[in-house]
């Protein structure tokens, strides 16, 4: 035994120094590599879980139309129906969470109306626009328009 | 007001039931968990996007509302509008502008002559994305949902996938130093909504769509329309759809 130890120390060593390096190998790929990596694919499955963590801001309209339902019935009527509450009113999940910690803003309607009818040569032709400079003048839209349901005087 | 009591009852139950329906759907949606909304099955999801182009009216709403609703800094955009002018004298040629990606819409430019249209874009969630090839960390990745997301807590930003989008779609977020992108509102539409810029949109020009449900009306809305994905002959996998494109769109 002891003649084929001295013999052989040379690939013993060897040996060693392989299991030592596969250990090594190991123990630092189990202490890098997060626990269950690719499970789904090459990459880290909690990410998803961060990235859904996000706070949603944007209700959805369903959410508003739970409440508002007399403002939503009014404006499925019209022309806007299609509009959803927070193209206009803004980011509102806060409200819908807890109506009193954010009140929706009344937007200023000589400037968001002009947002979408202002006229201009890429818009398409079907869709109504103005020059607003000649049609109102820089006065308040809903001087006239109801902009739930924008017919005039409505 | 009259009302008899059967109307009275059918009322109020009616009401009693759409409230409790909405408040149960709501408390999912703020607790912003994956554990939270377990009805999601990412095996069951395949998302997409429709883009109308002859809807578009160059409003700004969905890039005002992707920064609000994703803390995009300024000057940055995940999603952005893009008006194209050709003149009919030279349709190879198109003259592109986006003010401020759109933030604040478009000042009128072109008075008359050729065609003016605005294209929307964003992260077009590729079946076989460049930048999830390059990326040498794994940090950017597919979902079994088919949706391209980024680990923020794994990404180097070696830019790598920044040069690697033929669409141009990501940048360096200058507040955390990793690639940054469209995560097509992946905390929202694991939760039932829709993104924030389908949501803003006025005139449902983009629409979100699940290809693997077989009730969505994106269905026969692809079988029924002249679709196309930009740059098809890169062969990314696209799901990003615009109905009727112009051929001078790149």
């Amino acid at each position: 035994m002891k003649e084929f130890l001295r013999n052989s120390e040379h690939l013993l060593r060897v040996v060693f120094l392989l299991v030592l390096g596969l250990t090594a190998f190991l123990l630092i790929r189990w202490a890098v590599v997060p626990p269950e990596f690719g499970k789904y694919g090459h990459f880290r499955p909690a990410a998803l879980d961060d990235i859904r963590a996000r706070q949603v801001k944007f209700a959805g309209h369903q959410t508003c139309e739970g409440c508002h339902t007399d403002v939503a019935e009014e404006k499925n009527k019209g022309k806007h129906a299609g509009v959803n509450c927070e193209a206009c009113h803004g980011p509102l999940a806060r409200h819908a969470e807890d109506p009193g910690s954010l009140l929706p803003q009344l937007p200023d309607t000589a400037v968001l109306c002009a947002r979408c009818h202002e006229a201009n040569a890429g818009k398409p032709k079907s869709f109504p626009q103005v020059v607003t400079a000649d049609h109102s003048a820089g006065l308040a839209c809903k001087t006239c328009h109801q902009p739930h349901t924008p017919k005039i005087g409505g | 007001m009259e009302m008899t009591r059967r109307e009275l009852l059918a009322k109020s139950g009616k009401f009693i039931l759409l409230t409790s329906a909405a408040a149960t759907a709501w408390e999912y949606v703020l607790a912003g968990k994956a554990e939270a909304a377990p009805n999601y099955d990412m095996t069951k999801h395949w998302w997409a996007m429709v883009i109308d182009i002859e809807k578009c009216i160059g409003c700004g709403n969905c890039v005002r509302a992707c920064e609000a609703e994703n803390d995009v800094p300024p000057g940055y955009f995940r999603t952005w509008v893009e008006r194209y002018h050709v003149d009919d004298w030279d349709l190879e040629h198109p003259q592109v502008d986006s003010p401020n990606g759109a933030h604040d819409g478009f000042p009128e430019r072109y008075k008359s002559g050729g065609k003016t249209f605005f294209v929307p874009k964003l992260c077009n969630h590729c079946a076989d994305s460049p930048c999830v090839q390059v990326c040498p960390v794994g940090a950017t990745f597919h979902t079994p949902d088919g949706v391209v997301l980024v680990d923020q807590k794994y990404c180097l930003g070696c830019r790598y996938c920044i040069q690697a989008c033929p669409y141009g779609c990501r940048f360096l977020n200058p507040r955390t130093n990793t690639a940054d992108k469209c995560t097509l509102c992946y905390h929202r539409i694991t939760k039932g909504l829709t993104t924030a810029c389908c949501e803003a949109c006025p005139t449902q020009a983009r629409v979100l769509a699940d290809l693997k449900n077989p009730k969505d009306p994106v269905h026969e809305f692809l079988r029924t329309h002249s679709v196309q994905v930009l740059k098809p002959h890169m062969a990314t996998g696209a799901k990003v759809f615009y109905k009727n494109l112009d051929g001078s769109v790149r």
